[in-house]
């Protein structure tokens, strides 16, 4: 039996949205085409789109759909830039925090090199808060020059929930639009796009209970965000390609579901959650937890092991049939130390030291309770084979 | 067993893995990550480390159905193999990576680490035999495909690392090999073989070197005079490590020599940066000072005729081997040639691999 502590990872498809998904793959025709079949997918499309929006505060319309987070990440980044500095040459800055998912440090730091943009990263405290007071400071400066803000909603690695209200607050004392991954809060915590004053918001469908390959960005009518990919102009005529009929019915069947059972699926994991934590210190009195112990996604329990190497745990946990994750990014699967960590101010080796348990829909307590038994001994091994690294 | 296979994305690592699995032991696979800056040594497909080979470990892992991991040892082998190596030519020795990366890497950090996360073996896809001997212990023996043979690289493992060894391949030849993995269904079945030193991505070692040994000489001069065995100066050089024992093109010498014949480079005195060229008679070798022994085994106490090997794929000397304070002496009754300190010398006896050493000097008994 697998004990699957992965979610942040992805989630199992909800059967609903997997249903939904396989009645659509049978049938036939492009939301784009003008006949029958085409109107018929069209209308799949549009019933999709307002099925999200309804439960995430947002206007239909305002709803892009993407091929998933990375896209929608690189679209609000990039598109916003381009179309700000359309604007007003002199919006190059773009501000955001150091923690944030490599689908926006890697677009941000490709404009920076390539010197379309000057980047800000604003530093986090020990527990991976964005400061508010450094934000403040930077975008105070100079407020003409900022053409975005793009603060995570939740952090993916540690659980962090982020003070978006006043990351909005401060924005919009200069009118600044501000950018949010939301792809790890929705359907952990609540999330409204109208209510938090953000301008653009990035989700995608397989970490909610959807189908793999889409998500959407929402982004307010206002706005038109630059292209990144051109062609048909199918959405807005801010994203092109053929909308994939069958992956958006399935994305907005489980975007409903996980709205719907948020509040009650949250206690229901908190209290998981909390034993999970309690038994982790019980068993290993030195595991350190890392990220906010109250402002967390309910899902989220990210640990250091003093002495382990994150990777070696991993194993040794795969082995018993326990799935977590380092937690850090992988380049062809060599780890690296995690920058969420580093920037939260913890040296190399506690960085490398760290394991994320990422609780959902299915988890049970049978997971864990896999997890508790099989940690001791894990964290044991680790521990030698650390210092056994050690040796000269 | 509990095996851990470390898995280079070649033909052979992958066979020996699945070949541990028939075996009936419980696998697990492991790529070693060991370029420090992935960006730097991964430019080519060639040699190791380039993402394309882990990626075809990860394929063969799946086809085996083992489970599968990347272990960074970059920093250890940075430490251990890359700066050694520097520090080697810098100092006018010539070494060899892939022992050195043996005996400190796959059978120490990666051994070490694996023992104590719960595993009793390595299984790596070298081509040599292990035995148990008369007396328990495991001896190491040569590979039956003779030109495949690796048990010269592995000449520096001890009998501790010899027990939790395991070589799949070495009672089969190269094509049977490859043959197998086809059969297999493994993608890497036609992957050329890798020859180079990995960390050198384009196999220009001379060039990498050049780059690399002012940063590490720290600006010192290791220019230098050109001279023959009698001490005249024939030319000059613009570093030391340019040159190896036995080289004979590329020295740019104006004059011949005095009977026409070609010239090869006998010494290379680090310190002076004088380098010593003669003909191919002066290159000739008969004694060797060998330092840091290494015993499969029990360490010999009293002189042994055995053969050597003094490089990779290098040919077998007949030679007396005597135990000395710090290591042993090597009197060879079959010359070599070519011999630079630095170099390791494998010592055999028969097909068994007795132990090693790394050449300290070399002496020519005078005609």
């Amino acid at each position: 039996m697998t004990a699957y502590l992965d979610h942040a990872a992805t989630t199992p498809i909800f059967p609903e949205a997997a249903a939904a998904m396989t009645a659509q793959l049978a049938l036939t025709g492009n939301p784009s085409s003008l006949h029958a079949s085409g109107r018929s997918a069209r209308r799949t499309v549009e019933e999709s789109r307002e099925r999200i929006a309804a439960v995430l505060g947002c206007r239909p319309g305002e709803v892009v759909f993407t091929s998933g987070g990375t896209e929608s990440d690189n679209l609000a980044i990039k598109g916003m830039l381009w179309s700000r500095r359309r604007e007003d040459e002199r919006r190059r800055r773009l501000l955001s925090s150091a923690v944030e998912h490599h689908a926006v440090l890697d677009p941000l730091r490709w404009l920076d090199e390539s010197a379309a943009a000057e980047v800000e990263l604003v530093p986090v405290d020990g527990q991976a808060r964005i400061d508010l007071e450094r934000l403040r400071a930077r975008i105070g400066a100079d407020p003409a020059t900022v053409a975005l803000v793009s603060v995570m909603w939740a952090n993916n690695e540690v659980g962090t929930v982020e003070p978006i209200e006043e990351v909005v607050a401060i924005a919009a004392e200069h009118a600044i639009p501000v950018h949010t991954d939301a792809v790890q809060a929705i359907g952990q915590i609540p999330v409204d796009f109208a209510a938090s004053g953000v301008d653009a918001l990035t989700l995608t469908s397989h970490k909610i209970g959807g189908p793999y390959g889409v998500g959407a960005l929402i982004v307010r009518r206002e706005l038109s965000p630059t292209p990144v990919l051109h062609g048909g102009g199918q959405e807005r005529d801010i994203r092109s390609g053929t909308l994939d009929t069958p992956a958006i019915v399935g994305f907005a069947t489980a975007c409903e579901l996980a709205v719907k059972r948020q509040v009650e699926e949250a206690a229901r994991l908190t209290a998981l959650r909390d034993r999970l934590v309690e038994g982790i210190r019980a068993v290993v009195p030195d595991a350190a937890l890392n990220g906010d112990p109250v402002h967390r996604l309910p899902g989220n329990a990210h640990f250091s092991f003093p002495g382990c190497e994150g990777d070696a745990l991993l194993m040794l946990l795969d082995a018993r049939g326990v799935e977590c994750s380092t937690g850090s990014a992988c380049d062809a699967g060599v780890p690296q130390a995690s920058h969420v960590l580093l920037a939260m101010g913890a040296d190399e080796s506690v960085a490398r030291s760290s394991l994320r348990f990422s609780l959902g829909h299915t988890s049970t307590d049978a997971d864990v309770d896999a997890l508790l038994e099989a940690i001791g001994p894990a964290v044991e091994r680790a521990r030698a084979a650390g210092q056994a690294g050690a040796r000269p | 067993m509990k095996v851990l296979a470390a898995m280079s994305g070649g033909v052979d690592s992958a066979v020996a893995a699945a070949r541990a699995v028939d075996a009936g032991h419980d696998v697990t696979g492991i790529h070693l990550a060991l370029s420090r800056n992935p960006q730097s040594y991964r430019t080519g497909a060639r040699g190791c480390c380039t993402i394309e080979d882990s990626n075809d470990a990860r394929r063969a892992a799946d086809v085996i159905g083992i489970p599968f991991y990347v272990w960074d040892m970059s920093e250890r082998f940075h430490e251990d193999v890359v700066e050694d190596f520097l520090e080697e030519y810098a100092a006018g020795r010539t070494p060899n990576p892939c022992l050195r990366c043996n005996e400190k890497i796959k059978f120490a950090a990666v051994l070490d680490r694996a023992l104590a996360l719960g595993f009793d073996a390595v299984a790596t896809g070298h081509y040599a035999q292990l035995r148990t001997g008369a007396d328990g212990l495991i001896e190491m023996h040569r590979a039956v495909d003779d030109g495949k043979d690796q048990s010269y690289v592995l000449g520096v493992l001890t009998q501790e690392q010899l027990r939790h060894s395991l070589f799949p391949l070495g009672d089969t030849p190269k094509e049977a090999v490859r043959a197998e993995a086809a059969e297999r269904g493994l993608q890497v079945a036609a992957k050329p073989d890798s020859h180079d030193i990995c960390f050198i991505s384009d196999g220009k070692t001379g060039e990498w070197l050049a780059e690399k040994l002012p940063e590490k000489l720290q600006g010192v001069n290791r220019s230098g005079e050109i001279v023959d065995s009698s001490g005249a100066v024939l030319g000059s050089h613009e570093g030391s490590w340019r040159f190896t024992v036995g080289q004979r093109k590329g020295l740019r010498i104006g004059t011949p020599a005095a009977d026409g014949k070609p010239r090869y480079v006998l010494d290379i005195e680090p310190v002076s940066g004088t380098v010593t060229v003669g003909s191919r008679e002066e290159l000739a070798v008969t004694g060797l000072e060998c330092v840091r022994p290494l015993w499969c085994g029990t360490p010999p106490t009293t002189p042994l005729e055995a053969t050597v090997q003094l490089r990779a794929h290098g040919h077998e000397h007949r030679a007396v081997v005597t135990p000395s304070g710090e290591g042993f002496e090597v009197s060879l009754l079959d010359t070599a040639e070519g011999i630079a300190p630095g170099q390791a010398c494998v010592i055999y006896d028969s097909s068994r691999v007795v132990g090693s050493g790394t050449i300290a000097a070399t002496s020519r008994s005078v005609a």
